[in-house]
């Protein structure tokens, strides 16, 4: 059980405290990924497929072997030899190291390491593969049409995790179904549909994958590595190369960006098997065009939603149908955009279909909320057209048909306590809404947005030092600020300073299994596993004071960093005078923590974007945006802000820019930051921020992941303020000038 | 007894059944006692002694990380779901 205490007695939680990470990482001190430096160090370079699918013939290294200073080259032959019938880890090594076809533009084949990044370089340069092309399908409709080459010439589609006997270039196939979604449809007045399309569009994380293993001679194997986390990557790492647990650890460095992207591990098996053969460290940094084309951005494909209403604006059926690129192996987030795609609205009549669908692209993986945008693009467009059309306040539209506890989502079980509905609140009590907005070509446009959050394992240590101070081990990786959001939870709950608490995250080997930064999970779940570490320590030092007074355990009252007796009003110390008294009353004290949590409260949020195209250039600027989130209680709330400007921002370039641009050939185009266009300060207006705080029951402070719902919002809520500027619906992104152009002048 | 919902995908499986009622005091039994009334749904759900990775299971709305050994109530709502993950 746990208990929120009473927020407006919290002393830390609610402040805006500095972060014990910043003055290290503005003054460049902090180590990352490529900064990391060790005796003899050698450099690792991956030499990848110029093709987006073809077979491999032959891989000839000799002369890359031959140069100067190249001591190690690897390929698939050097993987451990993939379990027959074990389709799953054959795709887990695969896109590690290619080794029948490649499957994209940038599908590793071949590492070498050498005693010099550019030597290495120069080596991949000689190394000759020989390819027997083949025909790529780089869209979710090319690959799913049936004459379409088979990118896994043996694999099947699968339905709740059963094969099925169609063999096509659909992974899998997910079905949601709630009552009747024909007889909901009969009994509408109204129904509006539209199929909208997204694209394969990059976290955009400013730091590179970084990565340096060791393999000693004892078979130990050492990885330093950027990531979001470092007890899922060993665990990864030992799936791949096929080794203990026991024998991997992993040091997590500082990271610079992750958004999902550093979850997956590329370069580390390919740095592990170079070291192996090389005995030295290997690392390999990888250049931004690499992290375009070799890890895992977000995917593209359409989402075809219809709904049906009564006149009197009550929602009688919803369906859709969703399909989205996995890349170059399954596992796109179709399942959770399927899951989220009405998750705002309460109809008893649903029904949602979900293709996951293998394309010649990399493999996707996780971009915050991933799945829940390209959902939302679709649905919170359909329903601001309904609102137009029955002429009601888009948000008063969406009030009315808004889910509340206890009502179901489309796969079954019941929403529990959430803010939605004050979400929608204060969207319309807003100073943005309350603003008018005048003039040509200008629009406004809202909408909302669903993630789940997610639980999962978490694990802390606390030591208590002799000045009072306390030691918080963790091992989440701090991306947006955990550190200090963590800390917190720890201070409140031990009732002491906020600075009197070190935070330090650390490797495998020295906290319990802590699962990634991600899912907006790390505040939620390391937050919970701290505050019961404080609980543990704090329940020893009343034990340990009642030692010293020779009381009653019971009798001992800790409040406000002072321990008291009621069996003696004389009897009383601080926290720090405890601490100082360790030593010699029976040691140093140390509490653990461990949590695996079985409640989770999702998060609501809404943009409200003003815009105004120019209508001869087709350029969008937006002239005021607000983000609002249901936060359950923000622990630090300049970082919760943060968390939503950033994703507002990501969410902006969706709409406005971003997109993976391929040629006809397969080949990105963009694959630079100069070229993909990502939204830079000079793009963006000031993002306010609205904190809505419906506490989660099942967190003791009632924290509600932050990191993702508010990406959902803003590619809709821009594209209805667009419908609204130029009258025209837009069904694609990115709504760039020339589809704004494109659009004005087809319709016109 | 237990509310047990069936997924979409199985309702061939379960001759267009949504939803039943099964005793059981844990997700496990609750699926022992649901394989007797729809034989060989159990491999669908499970592998070894463990729901399959691919499947969650919801008691009561909430996604356990407990599987087969998650208690179940009188009146508990039981969802099979498929598994997803964050970024």
């Amino acid at each position: 059980m746990t208990n929120i205490k009473d927020p407006k007695k919290y002393e830390v939680i609610g402040t805006r405290p500095l972060r014990p990470d910043g003055t290290d990482k503005v003054t460049g001190r902090a180590i990352y990924g490529g900064d990391f430096e060790m005796t003899g160090l050698i450099h690792g370079k991956i030499f990848r497929s110029p093709h987006p699918h073809a077979r491999i013939k032959s891989i000839n290294y000799d002369k890359a072997l031959e140069l100067e200073g190249v001591i190690a080259v690897v390929t698939a032959d050097d993987l451990p030899v993939n379990p027959v019938g074990n389709i799953a880890i054959g795709y887990s090594r695969g896109n590690i190291l290619a080794k029948d076809k490649v499957l994209y533009v940038g599908h590793a084949i071949a590492g070498v390491a050498a005693t010099d990044p550019h030597i290495a370089e120069e080596a991949l340069n000689l190394i000759e593969v020989d390819y027997e092309l083949l025909s790529a399908a780089m869209n979710v409709e090319e690959a799913m049409d049936s004459s379409s080459q088979r990118i896994h010439e043996n694999s099947f589609m699968k339905e709740f995790g059963e094969m099925t006997t169609t063999n096509n270039n659909i992974d899998e196939h997910f079905q949601h179904k709630m009552g009747n979604v024909d007889k909901g449809f009969d009994n509408a007045d109204l129904i509006v549909e539209g199929k909208y399309s997204t694209v394969m569009v990059h976290q955009g994380y400013i730091e590179p994958q970084a990565a340096t293993a060791l393999w000693r001679a004892d078979g130990s194997l050492t990885v330093w590595n950027s990531t979001q986390g470092s007890f899922p990557d060993r665990d990864e790492l030992s799936n791949i190369l096929d080794i203990p647990i026991s024998k991997i650890k992993v040091v997590p460095l500082e990271i610079g960006g992750g958004f999902g992207g550093k979850i997956p591990i590329y370069q580390e098996p390919v740095a592990a098997l170079l070291s192996k053969k090389a005995g030295k460290p290997v690392k390999i940094i990888m250049s931004r065009k690499e992290v375009f084309e070799s890890t895992g951005p977000t995917p593209g494909g359409y989402t075809w939603v219809k709904i049906g209403v009564k006149n009197d604006g009550k929602i009688t059926a919803m369906q859709s149908e969703l399909a989205f690129e996995a890349g170059a192996y399954p596992g796109s987030p179709v399942g959770m955009g399927s899951l989220c795609v009405f998750a705002a609205y309460k109809c008893d009549n649903q029904l949602v279909d979900g293709y996951d669908v293998i394309v010649n692209k990399p493999k996707t993986a996780a971009y915050r909320a991933p799945g829940s945008p390209n959902a939302a693009f679709a649905t919170e467009q359909v329903i601001d057209e309904i609102s137009q059309k029955l002429g009601i306040d888009p948000i008063d539209f969406r009030m009315m048909n808004a889910i509340s506890e206890g009502d179901r989502r489309v796969d079954g079980p019941k929403f529990p306590v959430n803010g939605l509905k004050q979400v929608l609140e204060s969207m319309k009590n807003s100073p943005q809404y309350q603003k008018k907005l005048e003039g040509p070509n200008k629009g406004r446009g809202i909408a909302v947005g669903y993630w789940f959050n997610v639980g999962l394992q978490s694990s802390c240590s606390i030591t208590v030092n002799t000045d009072g101070s306390v030691n918080l081990i963790e091992g989440s990786t701090d991306i947006g600020g955990s550190r200090a959001s963590i800390a917190m939870q720890a201070a409140e709950t031990l009732e002491i300073a906020y600075e009197s608490v070190n935070p330090s995250i650390v490797d495998t080997s020295t906290v319990g299994y802590t699962a990634v930064t991600g899912g907006s999970r790390t505040t939620f779940s390391t937050g919970y596993a701290a505050h019961l570490a404080a609980e543990d320590v704090r329940d020893q030092m009343i034990k340990r004071a009642s030692e010293i007074w020779g009381v009653s355990n019971d009798s001992v009252v800790y409040s406000k960093g002072q321990f008291s007796s009621n069996a003696d009003p004389e009897l009383n110390m601080s926290f720090k005078k405890l601490a100082s008294q360790l030593e010699k009353t029976g040691g140093s004290i140390a509490g653990n923590g461990s949590i695996n949590p079985k409640k989770v409260g999702g998060s609501f949020s809404g943009s409200i974007c003003d815009l105004e195209i120019d209508p001869d250039t087709g350029k969008s600027t937006i002239l005021d945006f607000t983000a609002i989130q249901d936060a359950g209680k923000a622990i630090h709330p300049s970082y919760v802000e943060g968390q939503m400007q950033g994703g507002s921002a990501q969410g902006i370039g969706w709409a406005l820019n971003e997109e993976y641009f391929y040629d006809q050939n397969g080949i990105m185009n963009n694959s630079s930051l100069l070229d993909y266009r990502m939204p830079t300060s000079l793009d963006l207006p000031d993002i306010n921020t609205i904190i809505v705080e419906v506490p989660d029951p099942s967190h003791p402070y009632g924290v509600r992941g932050v990191g993702e719902a508010n990406i959902v919002p803003p590619t809709p809520a821009i594209a209805n303020a667009m419908k609204r500027a130029t009258g025209k619906r837009f069904y694609n992104l990115p709504m760039n000038p020339p589809a704004v152009i494109s659009k004005l002048n087809q319709d016109s | 007894m237990a509310k047990v919902f069936i997924p979409a995908l199985l309702h061939t499986f379960t001759r267009n059944v949504s939803q039943i009622d099964v005793e059981g005091n844990n997700v496990r039994t609750v699926i022992n006692n649901l394989d007797m009334e729809f034989p060989g749904i159990k491999s669908k759900l499970v592998e070894g002694h463990q729901i399959k990775p691919s499947i969650s299971v919801a008691v009561d709305g909430n996604i356990t990380p407990m599987g087969l050994l998650e208690e179940v109530g009188e009146q508990s709502e039981v969802h099979f779901l498929p598994a997803i993950s964050g970024g």
